[in-house]
């Protein structure tokens, strides 16, 4: 894509986002969302966030594998364990990369 | 408090957020390097779309050439949750001019809300409680900034075998792995997570549409049902 381009799709993408952002800010006093939206929207960070993520965890390539092969499976692990335990963005990312390369035979 | 007090509050609650935010923007950087974005677009990125998770997919998805309009939906996709953040502070600013209510709707982030909102609740009836909101995400903003500037100054002397592209799926695990507390929740992940490998071979993620809708209706239905 060329760079215009490019700017045209972070503006549009970016146009939507404030609109999301603003949805309800605007809207107040004007109207309430129903219950049943309210309860729903915190299952589409989970849905949406998970959905993007665990295959780039079991697939290398296309296929699955969870072998040894596999570093991102197993430093995905750890770093699971460790956001469940901890509840900490920087703990887990930087656990995640420290599994991560020390089973690449980086460190 | 005057607007300058409430203004610094916000800067205090946010300043130690900038400690997770600021490698993750310096990585942005070098991500949207290695997808073939240009530098100064890569820049301009984090002020048009300023929306960490979501810069990183589109990233990805333009180094892996898909359409735009896919590009689009998925970045909506990850940012609907900002709506629940807008429905929650939407009371106390609704007292605010329109210009205040634009700035604001733009700086509000995961990191700004988390900051803020402690404090919000605690004066919601303080003529002064939005300048706590813009302190804090005027400083996530300014801190973004620098970090994927940083990021796509230093992005091209980086070896590219570190494998810094897994930053994206292991902030995903640091936001979504603290938000699964009950057992609906904990559905709706492992549905969409199941969805997404078995769909993984649609053309451009086309399958992680259908991923996430059937983790959030799961998740949902679950939810009802324990309601009932």
């Amino acid at each position: 894509m060329s760079q215009n381009a490019l700017l045209l799709l972070w503006l549009t993408c970016g146009l939507l986002t404030f609109a999301i952002r603003y949805s309800f800010i605007a809207l107040e006093g004007h109207y309430r969302p129903p219950g049943w939206f309210i309860r729903w929207l915190p299952f589409v960070p989970i849905a949406a966030l998970t959905a993007i993520t665990v295959p780039e965890l079991l697939l290398v390539a296309g296929q699955f594998d969870i072998g040894l092969g596999n570093p991102r499976f197993w430093a995905g692990l750890v770093a699971i364990a460790v956001a469940a335990r901890w509840k900490n963005t920087l703990l887990t990312i930087g656990s995640g990369f420290a599994a991560f390369w020390l089973l690449n035979g980086l460190l | 408090m005057t607007p300058a007090s409430a203004f610094l509050l916000g800067v205090r609650a946010l300043l130690p957020m900038l400690l997770g935010v600021a490698p993750f923007g310096v990585i942005y950087g070098v991500v949207a390097l290695q997808s073939g974005i240009p530098p100064l677009a890569a820049f301009l990125m984090s002020s048009l779309v300023f929306a960490g998770s979501a810069q990183f997919l589109l990233a990805q998805l333009v180094g892996a050439g898909a359409p735009a309009l896919l590009m689009v939906g998925a970045v909506g996709l990850i940012n609907l949750r900002h709506a629940l953040y807008s429905a929650s502070v939407a009371p106390v600013l609704a007292h605010l001019p329109r210009r205040w209510k634009l700035l604001l709707s733009y700086l509000l982030t995961d990191e700004a809300y988390a900051a803020a909102i402690p404090h919000l609740l605690a004066e919601p009836r303080s003529p002064q409680a939005h300048w706590i909101l813009f302190g804090a995400g005027f400083a996530l903003w300014f801190g973004w900034q620098l970090a994927t500037l940083a990021g796509v100054l230093v992005g091209a002397q980086l070896p590219a075998d570190l494998g810094l592209d897994f930053a994206l799926p292991l902030t995903f695990i640091a936001i979504v792995v603290p938000l699964i507390d009950s057992r609906a929740r904990l559905v709706a992940a492992l549905v969409a997570g199941a969805v997404a490998v078995l769909l993984v071979a649609l053309p451009y993620k086309t399958g992680l549409f259908a991923a996430a809708l059937a983790g959030l209706s799961a998740g949902a239905f679950m939810q009802g049902r324990k309601a009932a």
